[in-house]
């Protein structure tokens, strides 16, 4: 049974599968659900996998995990075309697209050092959500990031 | 049309009628806020929060409260203020909010408004937030153009440090809603960012960047000078050269439009040469006061008064 067929693609019994990942950012998808090296999560990650949609896609299966609304919403600020599927017992129970919030709170970090929502006050960032291409907009100080939105990820 | 806004926070919040209906406002109250005091705000406490200095911001507010009849509770800069040190700014707010009827809070770090807006049970007035914005600058910078030229599609040169300062990218945003003729003139390392002109062209603003200071003189209606910081330069004789290249003295205002003027938001440095002071064109005083009546204008609407 062990052919080269299943060991790229191997059902998982529980747990969440994201698919079409943008090319190149599972491993900026692993960071967003904290699996390090370290961790003992059953992980499988697969890069460049050629996609109708895409051109190549990445895909990353988590066993035993289903997805926080927030880490969720984190992948779609890096891979809007993102779906994810809940595995059940061998079965997809659940599956959807990840959906770009209009505005993201406490899940970025601004990219101004002096803007108020990187001193001590007690306030959470927040950003206003532009796609096509995708820009985050701080509500506090208005600095836009519309690149390596990943690098900023809190 | 009416309309009452609790906080005035940035200029971007503002639609073009809200903007009109302010600098209305202001004109209504142009002859009180050059002598005279009124009742319309008496009883009413204003709480300055400065944690920089800006002597003209600080006394234009003073006194747009004094002749509405208001008090002023002044809590003056950071290091004479006890209140202040070491406190959030959070908590500094929700304890002056209590002690006031409006805020008006000038701040080092850029949204200092927006969050003190989060946490004051009055209304917040932005008075400049570091590089951030100045909106009742640029409300007096419009009312000043409305009084002193025209407002509607008015030809006009901004010349200076585009790039850093801040307040000039809000008042061009609002020269977008009377669809101004806005030429920016710079040197390249101040230009205005590529960002901001490609926004202003998507809203349908008229736009040109230029080097050549000479070139636009004789053909606007509206010079906005600004300073040019040494800060900004590493190298001083740099410094010296573009400051020289971005300066006016009365020898060149010989072929400007007649009714030309010439507009700073004060303090200069030497961009304005004090032989431009007592041409017909110089504004710049006349502006420094307008900030009194626009500062009234919106006092009475954030305090929720009829004039
Ligand atoms: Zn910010």
């Amino acid at each position: 049974m062990n052919n080269h067929h299943e060991l790229r693609v191997r059902p998982i019994v529980n747990g969440t599968v994201i698919d079409h990942i943008l090319a190149g950012q599972a491993i900026n998808v692993l960071r967003i659900l904290g699996i390090t090296g370290v961790s003992d999560a059953v992980v499988s990650m697969v890069m460049n996998v050629p996609s109708i949609t895409l051109g190549h896609k990445d895909i990353v299966k988590i066993e035993n995990r289903e997805l926080e609304e927030k880490e969720v919403d984190k992948i779609s600020l890096i891979s809007p075309s993102a779906s994810i599927n809940i595995i059940r017992d061998f079965d997809v129970v659940d599956k959807y697209h990840v959906e770009m919030p209009s505005i993201v709170e406490g899940m970025v970090k601004c990219t101004n050092p002096n803007c108020i929502s990187n001193t001590n006050e007690p306030v959470t960032s927040k950003f206003v959500v532009r796609t096509d291409p995708i820009r985050l907009r701080c509500l506090y100080c208005e600095h836009v990031i519309s690149e390596k939105i990943a690098e900023y990820l809190l | 049309m009416k309309f009452h806004r609790h906080h005035i926070i940035s200029m971007k919040d503002f639609t073009r009628d809200e903007i009109d209906y302010i600098l209305d406002r202001a004109g209504k109250l142009e002859s009180l806020a050059k002598s005279g005091r009124s009742d319309i705000l008496s009883g009413k406490i204003l709480a300055l929060l400065f944690y920089e200095p800006s002597t003209r911001t600080r006394m234009s507010f003073e006194t747009a409260m004094l002749r509405l009849g208001g008090n002023v509770l002044n809590l003056g800069s950071k290091d004479t203020s006890s209140v202040i040190k070491g406190e959030t700014l959070a908590d500094t707010i929700r304890v002056i909010s209590t002690y006031s009827d409006a805020i008006v809070l000038r701040h080092t770090s850029e949204g200092a408004a927006q969050m003190a807006m989060e946490f004051s049970s009055v209304p917040v007035i932005n008075g400049g937030d570091g590089a951030g914005h100045h909106p009742t600058q640029t409300l007096l910078d419009l009312y000043t153009i409305k009084r002193e030229s025209r407002l509607e599609h008015p030809d006009i040169a901004i010349v200076g440090d585009l790039k850093y300062g801040r307040t000039v990218h809000s008042l061009t945003y609002a020269l977008s809603l009377y669809g101004a003729n806005i030429t920016f003139v710079s040197p390249q390392q101040l230009k205005m960012p590529d960002q901001i002109i490609d926004d202003l062209k998507t809203r349908g603003a008229h736009v040109n960047e230029t080097e050549n200071f000479d070139k636009v003189l004789n053909n606007i209606d509206v010079l906005y000078m600004t300073r040019i910081q040494k800060e900004r330069f590493p190298d001083p004789t740099e410094y010296k050269k573009v400051a020289n290249a971005y300066k006016i003295t009365n020898k060149q205002l010989v072929n400007v439009r007649p009714n030309m003027i010439i507009m700073h938001p004060l303090p200069r440095i030497n961009e304005i040469d004090s032989s431009v002071d007592n041409t017909d064109h110089a504004r710049y005083f006349q502006q420094s006061f307008y900030g009194v009546p626009i500062r009234m204008a919106l006092l009475t609407i954030v305090m929720g008064a009829d004039i």
